[in-house]
Parts: structure tokens; sequence; C-alpha cells
């Protein structure tokens, strides 16, 4: 088994499915019709993605009894490795918005760099992801303008998210043992390049959205150590519900 | 308009009808079919919303990735189905927002089964099958309805309800081919959601007060107990396929009328759901108006963000 190139898939992986989790808890308790569809896609575009990645996983894992399911649910919390950002809770549609806002941005400029990686597979699920991430990208960006120059009260709550959730971006550039292994070998992104782009990204249109740029220079990372915030343990009794309380079986 | 020539208009519309011609919005229409469509199609829009909440309670649960992922695609239709029947609705001049307020304020009703809580996954099974199966019944016949925007929004839902049904049939097939849990847990969603299944096609013909006007605009072709019969005739032969025993000691076959005979509904718990005190009635409600309330700042921030842009655009406009 090539034991960086599992890890590595797992890493990426890991933020889809977190996400995509978050999301699908929404699903039916939107602001409204339309922003309740466009969540719940975007749950269904990360769920996608996730089956292609731990398929992969799983194939690479050397493990025969490893599929994409083991991966999702039968694993312990300390060895899932997403950023703490995805974890982060539905405090409100700011929260939901910007959190989603942090994580597109990166997405798209991960997926782009990816798409010329030398293993096939990888440059091929990020192929066709990015379509879909360019998407996600528009719905959160366009909703990060219309709270921060809608009302008093959507300016004042989608501030309080950035501010709030601004110190968890630090950890999307972060680099493990098996993503430093990986980049070496043309695998895996070079995410220290794309920092600068990120912050551009983000500060445009916090801008258009007459939002102050957070200076916070405090971050917090540990979810690609697999050393989550309080929120996780209870995203995955939820998640492995049925899997933990009836083993070996097909659904 | 005098009363002779309201009554000739009447007369041209009900001919119009019976030539199977579709009425649009524009159309002349009388106030009671307006009124009647408004009532039917909100409640059916309504129904698609309010059943979104017992199937999204496990997608955060659901067993498998691909599992999961098919639930949260057949919730998102129903989203999709509110929003085509709101707009149907909205055709006939009345605004999404009454609509609602309707629904918040218990004025207008939607399907009563969604008023049972879904406490196992077996549930998703049951009721991609059996509710959606006899959503199926009452709605197809609804495809060739009279009022034209219904009819078209009715041909789309229903081509994705009989994609639901199937998927729902497949989760309940292997429940019922897994463990014995498993078997327990399918036979356990069939004992709990077939009586509410067979009330969902609405009271007994003669308890049942909008049906002969109904059957003339033609949003009805068959009387409730005839849906119902068709209903139980169509699933009984694919319980017995999965080896399940629908929870009826008085269901035999009839072979003089060719049909199920079957035993007694319970009217009571029927009327007790339909005025809100089922077990689910106020739970669902909470949640939809919650999330109404909440996202009320959210629709206020994007309505003056689409107004300051528009009044920027002006502006601009003006300098040049």
């Amino acid at each position: 088994m090539n034991k960086d190139l599992y890890n590595y898939i797992i890493g990426i992986a890991d933020n889809s499915l977190i996400l995509g989790q978050r999301l699908g808890e929404l699903c039916g308790h939107g602001p409204s019709l339309e922003t309740d569809i466009a969540g719940t896609n975007i749950s269904l575009d990360l769920f996608g993605q996730v089956r292609s990645y731990f398929q992969y996983a799983a194939q690479v894992s050397g493990d025969e009894n490893a599929t994409e399911d083991t991966l999702a649910f039968l694993r312990i919390e300390r060895e899932y490795k997403n950023v703490l950002l995805v974890e982060q809770p539905n405090t409100d549609f700011a929260y939901t918005i910007v959190r989603q806002f942090y994580f597109d941005a990166f997405h798209l400029l991960f997926l782009k760099a990816l798409e010329t990686s030398k293993d096939e597979t990888l440059a091929a699920i990020a192929k066709k992801s990015i379509k879909e991430v360019s998407y996600h990208w528009r719905f959160s960006s366009d909703w990060v303008r219309r709270l921060g120059d809608g009302t008093e009260e959507s300016h004042t709550r989608v501030l309080e998210a950035v501010n709030e959730l601004w110190m968890y971006t630090d950890e999307l550039f972060h680099q493990t043992e098996a993503d430093k292994a990986m980049i070496a070998q043309g695998i895996g992104v070079e995410t220290l390049a794309l920092k600068e782009t990120y912050y551009k990204m983000i500060g445009d249109v916090l801008e258009e959205a007459t939002l102050p740029i957070p200076e916070s220079k405090y971050w917090h990372k540990g979810g690609k150590q697999g050393i989550h915030t309080e929120h996780m343990g209870y995203i995955l009794s939820d998640m492995q519900y049925m899997q933990r309380t009836y083993p070996n079986m097909e659904w | 308009m005098s009363d002779k020539e309201v009554k000739n208009l009447e007369d041209l519309f009900d001919a119009r009808i019976a030539r199977d011609e579709k009425i649009e919005p524009k159309d002349w229409m009388p106030e009671k079919y307006r009124k009647t469509h408004i009532r039917q199609i909100s409640q059916h829009a309504h129904s698609e919303i309010v059943g979104m909440l017992p199937e999204g309670n496990w997608i955060s649960r659901a067993p498998s990735l691909r599992r999961k992922v098919a639930l949260l695609a057949k919730v998102q239709d129903e989203a999709g189905h509110g929003l085509y029947l709101y707009s149907a609705c909205e055709t006939l001049g009345v605004s999404r927002e009454e609509l609602y307020e309707q629904l918040h304020s218990g004025k207008a009703k939607y399907s009563s089964i969604f008023n049972y809580p879904t406490v196992t996954w077996a549930d998703m099974g049951a009721i991609g099958w059996l509710v959606d199966g006899a959503a199926i019944i009452n709605q197809v016949p609804l495809c060739s309805t009279s009022y034209g925007p219904y009819a078209r929004a009715m041909i789309r839902v229903c081509k994705e309800e009989s994609f639901h049904q199937r998927q729902g049939f497949e989760i309940m097939l292997k429940l019922s081919n897994g463990s014995q849990e498993q078997k327990d847990m399918a036979q356990d969603a069939l004992n709990r959601w077939w009586w509410p299944s067979l009330m969902m096609l609405g009271p007994t013909d003669a308890e049942s007060v909008h049906t002969a006007q109904s059957m003339k605009w033609k949003l009805k072709r068959k009387t409730n107990d005839e849906l119902r019969q068709q209903f139980i005739d169509q699933t009984v032969p694919q319980a017995e396929l999965l080896g399940l025993t629908i929870p009826d000691p008085d269901l035999k076959w009839n072979e003089e009328t060719g049909h199920y005979d079957f035993g007694e509904i319970d009217w009571d718990e029927f009327w007790q759901v339909v005025k809100g005190h089922g077990p689910s009635n106020k739970k669902r409600m909470k949640d939809r108006v919650g999330a109404w309330e909440r996202g009320e700042w959210v629709r206020d921030a994007a309505m003056a963000h689409a107004k300051k842009k528009e009044e920027r655009k002006n502006q601009t406009k003006k300098a040049v």
C-alpha cells in the first residue's frame, strides 16, 4: 500500500465528507425553498466527490475489506483528517454561508491545481469537481455580498461569522507528512502557493460586501492531525449510528 | 355582469372542460374553481415541503454513502415539487407568502401522513414504497386535470415520484433479504405505515365533501374508496414479494369482486391527526414555522441588497 497516497486522499475527502454532512443537517430547514435546494445541491456534490475519493482510497489501501463505507463510517475520530473549519456548526445562515465561503475559495483553487496532478485518478476527480465547486463559490460569495450589504441585521450577523470563523482559515494550507511526500512526487498540491490568491479572493468579496477583513493572526489547527473540536464527536455519533449499531450488514 | 351572463360563461367554461381543453391562468374561470384550485394545489405544495421533514430526519444517519446521496436527492426533489406547485398556485393570484401564512397558522392542511414520526431507517423504505406509492395513485390522474399549470407541474412530479417509489421498495427489499434485525425493522415499519397510508387516500366517499365538484373539474377521476382499493390491490403482491405481512387480519383476496377485502380503518385516528393531534403535528409545524422565522432576516437582506443594486444601477445610468 502507498501509505502517503492513501493518507493524502483521506485528507482531501474528509473535508468534503464532513462539510456535506453539516449541510445535510439543514435539508428542509433553510430560510427559503431556493436556498434549501441550493444547500442540498452542494451537499450532494460533496458526497459525490467523497465517494470517488473513498473508492480510490479503498483501492489504494490494499485492504480488501475496505470500501467507501468502511472509510466513511468506521474510523475513530482521531483518524478523520478534515480541517476544523468544515466541522463548525450551523449556528445560523450567516455561519453556514461564511463556512462555505471560506472553504469554497480554497477548494476551487485546490482542485484547479489538483487537475494537473501526476496521479490520473485524482486529476480526473478534480476535473469533474471544478465545475461543481465553481458554482458553490458563486453561491456562497454572492450570499456574503447580499448579507454584508443587505440590512443592518444581516451585516452584523455575517460580520460575526466572518470574524468567528476566520481563525480556521489558515489550517487549509497546512501540510501533513503525507501532503509533503505527495507534493514532492508531483501528485499533491503545493498549498502554500495558493495562500496569497486565496486571501485576495476572500478579501475582494468582503470588500464588496462592505465587511472589514479580519486582522487576527491567532490561528486554530489540529484537524489535519485528527485533533478536532468538540463538535466532531457528535457529528460522528450521528453519522456512524447505523453502521455502529448494526455492524456487517448491507443496506 | 348579470347573473345570466355569468351563467352563460359558466356553461361555456364547463363545455371547455368537458372537451378536455386546458384552462390557462388568463382565462375566465368561476370564482369557486379558482378557490378550489388554490386550496388543492397549495395543500399539495405544503405536503411536499412538510414531507421533507420526516425523511430529512434520516439524512445525517443514512447507513451508507449511496443511501445518503439517494435520500438527499429525494428530499431535494420534494423541495423542487413544492417550488413548482407553489408557482402553479401563484398563477391563480395568490402569493407564496400568503400560502405559507395559511400553512403556518394551521388554516391550510397538508397530507396527514407526515404527522407520523420516522423512528427507524426502514421508515425511509416504507415511506418511499407505501406513501409515494399512494401519492402516485392519487396524482397520476392529475396529469390530465383541467387547470393547465397544475397538470403540467404534475407530469414532472409524477415522473420523479415513481422513481422515489422504486427507491423505497429497493430499501425494503434489501432489508427483507438481510439479517433478522433488518427483517424485523422492515416488518415493524410496514406495521406502522400501512394504516396511515390507507388513510392518506382520504376519507370514505360518504364523508368526502369535495368529491362531486372535483370530479366535474377533473381534479379527481376516481373516488377515494376506488383509489384506496387500487392501492391495496397493487401493494399486497409487493408485500408478498418482500416476505412481509400486512398488518390486517381481515385482508383476503375476493374471487368474486376481483379485489382484496380489507379490515376496518380507524377513522377516529385519521380525524384526530387531521385536526392537529397526531404524534408529530406540533413538531412539524414548529420546524416549518421555525425555519421561516429564522430565515426572515436572510430574506430581508436579499431584498434590501437587490434594491441597493438596482438603485446604484439607476444612478450610474443617470450619471451617463
